[in-house]
């Protein structure tokens, strides 16, 4: 997975609070091995219409080529699903900017690259109002936190280890086998101070 | 001086192997996969990875298992046997659906004696934290995360803030513990708990069966928690032994001497607290498309401008969508269908419930029970309860997440309206424009006996 610290893009509102993961990606898709991609999933039930065809008057219909979303609080609340980020991924979205996040959701986000920006209602409202006639430029800056749209210049919060992981690049598994001795340590006295913790037969 | 610690310090400090710029790297002890977890399979197949500790890793088709309602088709199918193929490659011992063990992974797996106080739970699913109910510390987590899981036995955490929800005095009649859930859940948003761990505490709690105590667990993460945990007591070591993973013997004593010191410290503090009257509480309906759009049965659909301007719009849209109408009663909406099964409440407790209401009562609508393991099933059927179930006109089909999630073809049409025991009520969660209202089984089993949302307790009166 390729790092990123700045982002020139389009951005949409989403002008809803908690947006599930039921709504990011019904589950009838999920099945779908990931090879096949999961961009024409994001958002399915609410961006289409039963006959499949594109609705008109969705913001993310808009037009092609968005790269960040700005949506309501709560967003991605719900199931652990990650589908849910790679059908955001898989169709071009770098960053969701909102006042808060499901916690998985947050987790499974960074875990592919994708930055989950948390900003201040103020900010909400602000930016939110500037999409109202549509898409617009964006930056976001990963590193200062900060990110500018038309007059609206502000700051977001993300956890300095996944801003440090995102801006890397870096996948847990890699850096976590470099502890793998301290691992191994710790499961070996875990295993002889709590037998019990380990189901009949386990070594 | 060692400093007052809560519940969830204490296990969090035992799993700890070490800290790096501000995260903690745990120790886990339980890993349970199920078909979802097919792109961690991959991901670790693909880099060449092998499963670090197979024996610490169990697996069960519940997602996408048929029950006998939906049309399940191939893709489904290949779901299961695509778990097969990747527990059978790696030595995981996994619950086919036609092994004993099989259920719903949150269902089975405290059957089997694998969910122990103490103990690190995660589980590539958000309704983790029902293992919390056993004073584990149990979370979701997604595939990403499956994978480092699967590749080297422990995770990467932020430790998260602290959370009490005290519920003191008594239950009501005809109230259970999805009731206290939906009733918390309403009072705080279902973001009220977000980056909380949240311990459950109080008379009404230490009154919990196990059951009740998964019940409520299982309900953490639609109030935001992706953690939720009851202190262990008599009624939780009760439950374990002798179930066929637990400890036996000399390591029964020992598990019984370190879960007996695993509670918060008198004076621990928590980041924040929350106080719930039992007695206050009523038998709840959701009525709206999010779990925080739960009332009392007694209450009427809210109007879009007695909310804050924030939520109206959501309002407006949720009551849309819903096909109800502002200031009319909850009791007495007509419902299309019923279901009454998932990891929420398709346990043992949950059926006697459902059929206590249901004895010797016709169903005016059609219905499902699915109980929520092969366990549960016998041990109903053993009862007679299937009985019950089926001489009201409900199906008694087999065991797997079912209608809740609509994974395996158990769908509800566009539109319909069903009384559900699960756990979401998103927007097509249950089926594409499907009209979902959550309560507690005996809610559901009277819904279905009246065609309408109705309060269980006139039905309990005339039983008593």
């Amino acid at each position: 997975m390729a790092g990123w610290s700045t982002d020139k893009g389009m951005a949409v509102c989403l002008p809803q609070a908690n947006i599930d993961t039921d709504q990011l990606i019904p589950a009838r898709f999920m099945s779908v091995p990931r090879a096949q991609g999961y961009g024409r999933f994001l958002l399915h039930d609410m961006r289409r219409e039963d006959t499949g065809d594109l609705k008109a008057d969705f913001p993310l219909n808009a037009q092609e080529g968005i790269s960040v979303l700005v949506a309501g609080r709560n967003f991605g609340s719900g199931s652990s699903r990650e589908a849910a980020v790679y059908a955001l991924v898989d169709s071009g979205i770098r960053a969701v900017i909102a006042p808060s996040f499901g916690d998985i959701f947050a987790s499974n986000a960074v875990n592919n690259g994708l930055l989950p920006a948390q900003i201040d209602e103020a900010t909400y409202v602000a930016l939110s109002q500037s999409l109202e006639r549509g898409p617009q430029t964006i930056t976001i800056d990963l590193g200062a936190r900060s990110l500018q749209l038309g007059s609206v210049e502000a700051r977001f919060s993300v956890d300095d280890s996944w801003a440090l992981k995102l801006m890397n690049g870096w996948d847990d598994i890699d850096l976590t086998r470099h502890h793998r001795t301290a691992i191994a340590a710790f499961k070996n006295i875990r295993h002889q101070t709590t037998a019990w913790a380990w189901p009949n037969g386990a070594d | 001086m060692i400093s007052s610690r809560t519940l969830v310090e204490k296990i969090w400090n035992n799993h700890r192997i070490l800290s790096n710029e501000g995260m903690d790297l745990l120790f886990i002890d339980r890993h349970f996969v199920h078909e979802g977890s097919h792109h961690a399979f991959h991901k670790i197949s693909a880099s060449g990875r092998e499963v670090r500790h197979p024996r610490l890793t169990f697996g069960v088709a519940d997602h996408y298992a048929p029950t006998g309602v939906g049309k399940p088709d191939e893709a489904m199918s290949v779901m299961i046997s695509r778990l097969r193929e990747n527990t059978a490659q790696h030595r995981i011992d996994s619950f086919d659906l036609s092994d004993a063990r099989h259920g719903i992974v949150h269902v089975t797996m405290p059957e089997q004696g694998l969910s122990l106080p103490g103990t690190t739970i995660v589980c590539g699913d958000s309704h983790t934290a029902t293992h919390g109910a056993f004073g584990a510390f149990a979370f979701g987590i997604g595939a990403s995360e499956v994978a480092h899981v699967l590749a080297t036995q422990t995770i990467w955490q932020r430790k998260p803030k602290s959370m009490r929800i005290s519920v003191e005095g008594t239950l009501g009649y005809g109230v259970t513990a999805k009731d206290i859930a939906l009733c918390w859940i309403g009072k705080l948003g279902t973001d009220g708990a977000q980056g909380h761990a949240v311990e459950y505490a109080g008379a009404a709690i230490r009154g919990l069966s196990m059951e009740g105590r998964m019940t409520l667990c299982n309900m953490s993460i639609e109030g935001g928690a992706r953690f939720g945990i009851i202190a262990p007591d008599e009624t939780t070591f009760a439950y374990i032994k002798d179930r066929p993973f637990a400890p036996k013997a000399g390591a029964w004593e020992q598990a019984c001497a370190d879960w007996r010191a695993l509670s918060s410290d008198k004076d621990a503090h928590f980041d924040r607290e929350a106080l719930v009257d039992a007695s206050e509480i009523a038998p709840t309906v959701t009525w709206g498309t999010s779990p925080e759009q739960a009332l009392p049965i007694t209450a009427v659909v809210p109007a879009a401008h007695e909310v804050t301007p924030a939520k109206r719009e959501v309002v407006r849209d949720a009551l849309e969508y819903m096909g109800l109408k502002a200031g009319h009663k909850l009791e007495g909406t007509a419902v299309d269908q019923v279901f009454i099964g998932s990891c929420t409440n398709g346990r043992i407790e949950d059926l006697r419930e459902a059929a206590h209401v249901l004895r010797g009562r016709k169903a005016k609508i059609p219905g499902h029970v699915s109980p929520g393991s092969a366990k549960v099933k016998a041990q109903a059927e053993a009862e007679g309860l299937d009985q019950i179930f089926k001489a009201a006109g409900l199906d008694w089909v087999a065991s797997g997440c079912s209608m809740c999630v609509g994974m395996n073809g158990d769908l509800v049409e566009k539109g319909q309206r069903c009384a559900s025991s699960t756990n979401r009520n998103f927007k097509g969660r249950q089926g594409r424009g499907a009209r979902t209202h959550l309560m507690s089984p005996a809610m559901v089993a009277a819904a279905s006996v009246t065609g309408m949302l109705t309060d269980v307790r006139r039905l309990l009166e005339r039983h008593q």
